[in-house]
């Protein structure tokens, strides 16, 4: 119920009083409403739910949570598994 | 929810395009093929390995989760000290049993075209399901998004449209934006039949219990983009328990339960978030606000658990016209459950799937006698499809 998958808006309309995107997800185009993301632009990327988007997701908030973690991984290498 | 065949499609094109190196340092993020990255999860795991010093029992609230857990063996890399139980996040599997009988019998009147998310056609309700209304000739259609249910209504003037509004609060923007737009649209034979359930509720009738054993949360990554995670910190201190705001790829999931782990190694009730990339303290604002505009809190009765002080919503007096309970008068409604199903104890975490006699014997998901067996959310669906039948 709540899979929600992250799609890049490839052009924004207004349909049936609503304010609708295509939104790409690698290669297959559907549509979506953007009515809860107003500041949404065409190539920023959403995290779509039966076809609404959510949320805009935060590149510099992904960047850098993955740079941590890259860290972690990279630490255990140092340190092997069993210390 | 039961993927539609389009969703399939959507992540078997996305799986077979995922770059196999990590390709996201200095290039633009994809928010998929970087949080499957092998390396990073086990990275992630033997830190978890490196800061456990004890048993823990951390609940995953989401029936997403507990599928993305069982599915890419994440259990199974844990360390000993970490068991995870399942909770009571599959809105399917809550969804109460009156409400289907109610749903069942609205969708067989013939002036009648009801719509659902693909999943609600094959949960049992008294004796039957929605599937088999349909091939009884039942109109129900599987839709992929509530306004393709205002869209059929526009279609077909002459039929009374009812969509069975179920979810959590991820789901409920949707909903509520099909009754405004129906509204604004002036379509008239458009109506939904509500259950709709909140996570907290559900987390405080679970830490209330003298049964719980939970110690720490995987908090709904997606519940919490609509709603942020601000409803949390009193709870986590109120009952002790640390909790992580969770994605749903296999390094979130891991790094929730790094989170987690290690607030509870150092005594930290806290609300932390390790999906930040989808969400914020204050969540979705403009959903926040239409959703209050159209629903209002509700007693919900929770199928297997039992009735939560407003733990659901329902829609305000002033969209009645909308509410498909009011609309249908369906009759009394007496209700039968299979007295082998334990799907309540699963949802409360206190069982496993393979604590239950009727699990993979009487029970598939061909011939559920619970949701839980059924939902691509629930628990034991979960467990039967990835094979993961041995207790831990």
């Amino acid at each position: 119920m709540c899979l929600a998958v992250p799609g890049k808006i490839i052009e924004i309309y207004n349909a049936g009083g609503l304010k609708m995107a295509k939104v790409d997800f690698g290669g297959v185009t559907r549509e979506a409403c953007l009515e809860y993301v107003p500041d949404a632009q065409v190539g920023d990327y959403t995290v779509i739910h039966v076809g609404f988007a959510l949320n805009r997701l935060d590149e510099a908030e992904a960047q850098e949570s993955l740079a941590l973690l890259q860290e972690i991984a990279n630490l255990e290498d140092e340190l092997g598994p069993d210390s | 929810m039961r993927r539609s065949n389009l969703q399939f499609a959507i992540w078997g094109l996305l799986r077979q395009s995922a770059p196999r190196n990590d390709t996201w340092n200095g290039n633009t993020v994809k928010y998929i093929s970087e949080y499957r990255d092998a390396k990073l999860v086990q990275g992630v795991i033997e830190e978890i390995k490196r800061v456990v010093t004890r048993p823990w029992v951390i609940m995953e609230i989401c029936g997403g989760q507990t599928h993305a857990i069982v599915r890419h063996g994440i259990d199974q890399l844990l360390p000993p000290e970490i068991e995870l139980v399942h909770g009571p996040g599959c809105p399917v599997c809550v969804t109460p049993l009156e409400l289907i009988d109610k749903a069942l019998a609205i969708a067989s009147r013939p002036d009648v075209i009801f719509t659902s998310y693909g999943d609600m056609l094959r949960v049992p309700g008294s004796g039957r399901d929605l599937f088999s209304v349909r091939a009884s000739g039942g109109d129900v259609r599987v839709v992929y998004s509530p306004l393709d249910a205002v869209k059929i209504a526009r279609q077909n003037p002459d039929k009374q449209v009812v969509f069975f509004a179920i979810g959590f609060e991820t789901t409920a923007p949707p909903n509520v934006m099909s009754v405004m737009q129906a509204k604004s649209l002036g379509v008239k034979n458009y109506s939904i039949l509500v259950s709709h359930v909140c996570v907290p509720p559900a987390l405080h009738a679970i830490l209330g219990s003298p049964q719980n054993r939970v110690q720490g949360f995987l908090l709904a990554g997606h519940v919490c983009a609509v709603m942020g995670y601000w409803e949390y910190p009193s709870l986590a201190e109120k009952y002790r328990v640390p909790m992580a705001v969770t994605g749903f790829e296999p390094l979130d999931i891991a790094q929730g339960i790094l989170m987690v782990t290690r607030a509870l190694e150092e005594n930290r009730a806290q609300v932390e978030n390790a999906y930040p990339r989808a969400v914020t303290f204050e969540g979705n604002q403009p959903a926040q606000a239409m959703i209050a505009k159209v629903f209002m809190p509700c007693d919900r009765k929770w199928r297997g658990i039992g009735t939560i002080p407003l733990s659901g919503w329902c829609l305000r007096p002033e969209f009645d016209e909308f509410n498909a309970e009011k609309r249908f008068d369906v009759g009394e409604i007496q209700t039968s459950e299979s007295p082998l199903c334990i799907a309540g104890q699963i949802l409360q975490g206190l069982s496993k799937p393979h604590d239950c006699r009727a699990f993979g014997a009487q029970c598939t998901p061909e011939h559920p006698l619970g949701a839980t067996m059924v939902s691509a959310e629930g628990a034991c669906a979960a467990y039967y499809q990835y094979g993961q039948r041995a207790s831990r």
